[in-house]
């Protein structure tokens, strides 16, 4: 219960962060990079658990949830980068790796796969 | 937008209620029970797929989804194992160069036994996986130990698993040490391990049947009963701490050692979980 409050409160601080936040603007190579590094097996390989309607994305896996509205959901980029960095942080039970802390992803590759996801 | 936008919510929601962890008792040797542990890891599973008997968890992810299931029977055919099954029978037989054999290490003449491994030896202090007892054997007897986690070995284990099918597995845990090994073994399949930060439990308990890209993890539960396995990516027959190292390195990780006590630990927790279930070994295997 507690859990679902604090979760509404961040959705609502998220939603007024939006307000004020705008979202940067991304070059097509940040796009472009960020889309290799989803469907790398051996770096992001997002694709592994996440669908993303993207025709190249094909056969996605499922273990977490698809990757749709990105604005809408994380209109604030830095909540997005935090959960792509460290996803424990949020959910200690996530099976998502932690990309930053593990040195998985470099900022720059986190910041280009960012770009890449706002595209949907 | 808005429709989405609460549709997706709500999903993250069930997500984290299906993403709970089985285990109910402690993490100390004062708190843990094993019995415990083993009945709410069969209660999550069957409120998870209510309509999968616990008996068919045998079969691993093919007890979960139809269509593996269908290939899986179309290659159960013709089993892969066959002949594994028939080597690891005349290797069984061979007598050693001082001429005992395998048959007068084990109880029953080493039929019929594979439910009862891995057992807590007391003289050793250790836990004694078939493998282990196998080698040790070989040992006794003067001859060299085999390598642990495909060729012979497997060939044997399969052997003396094919000679249990049926019989139900009954892992004791008699004493305080022999707990103490088992608590090992739980904290190694809760413990997240290598770059990707994945425990066991990550896959094979939430993870199992949820898609990781086009191949579905199996769950826990009857997880050890079908070993050792006809792999098709191996092309070949193998043991169950030959998977455990894989697993290891799937997650990007170092893997422990073979029969080292961490894994010994680690299958004698995890055939603990299967008590009840019996033996179908050997097993086909994507």
């Amino acid at each position: 219960m507690r859990k679902n409050i604090i979760k509404h409160a961040l959705l609502g601080l998220a939603l007024i962060g939006a307000s004020s936040v705008t979202l940067a603007d991304y070059s097509a190579d940040d796009i472009a990079k960020g889309k290799a590094l989803y469907l790398n097996k051996k770096k992001g390989n997002c694709i592994a658990c996440h669908m993303i309607p993207d025709a190249d994305a094909k056969l996605p896996g499922n273990q977490g949830p698809p990757l749709l509205a990105m604005k809408a959901r994380f209109p604030d980029s830095t909540k997005l980068r935090a959960q792509i960095w460290d996803a424990t942080v949020r959910n200690p039970l996530s099976i998502m790796p932690p990309f930053g802390r593990h040195w998985i992803l470099s900022e720059a590759e986190i910041d280009a796969l960012i770009a890449y996801l706002y595209e949907y | 937008m808005k429709i989405i936008k609460s549709m997706l919510v709500g999903a993250s929601l069930a997500l984290v209620a299906s993403v709970s962890h089985a285990a109910s008792s402690g993490n100390t040797l004062a708190t843990v029970d094993p019995e415990a542990d083993r009945l709410a890891l069969q209660s999550y599973f069957q409120k998870r797929f209510p309509k999968v008997a616990v008996s068919d968890y045998v079969n691993g992810i093919y007890a979960l989804d139809a269509p593996s299931r269908e290939q899986w029977q179309e290659i159960e055919e013709f089993p892969p194992y066959e002949f594994d099954i028939e080597e690891g029978e005349e290797l069984f037989n061979t007598a050693f160069a001082n001429g005992k054999s395998y048959a007068d290490c084990f109880a029953n003449g080493g039929e019929g036994i594979r439910q009862n491994f891995p057992r807590w030896d007391e003289a050793q202090g250790q836990v004694v996986t078939l493998e282990l007892a196998i080698n040790q054997c070989r040992e006794s007897n003067g001859e060299k130990a085999l390598g642990w986690k495909k060729g012979k070995i497997a060939k044997i284990s399969a052997y003396m698993a094919s000679t249990s099918r049926d019989n139900v597995f009954d892992v004791q845990i008699p004493n305080d040490a022999a707990k103490a090994a088992y608590l090992d073994g739980k904290q190694s399949f809760y413990a997240r391990r290598g770059q990707l930060n994945m425990s066991c439990a990550s896959c094979h308990v939430a993870g199992a049947n949820i898609l990781i890209r086009a191949d579905l993890p199996g769950p826990t539960l009857g997880h050890v009963t079908h070993f050792p396995v006809f792999r098709s990516k191996w092309g070949e027959l193998g043991t169950l701490q030959r998977r455990y190292g894989g697993c290891q390195k799937n997650v990007r990780g170092t893997p422990q050692k073979t029969q080292g006590e961490k894994f010994r630990n680690l299958e004698f927790f995890q055939t603990y979980m299967s008590n009840g279930l019996v033996v179908n070994g050997p097993g086909a295997r994507k």
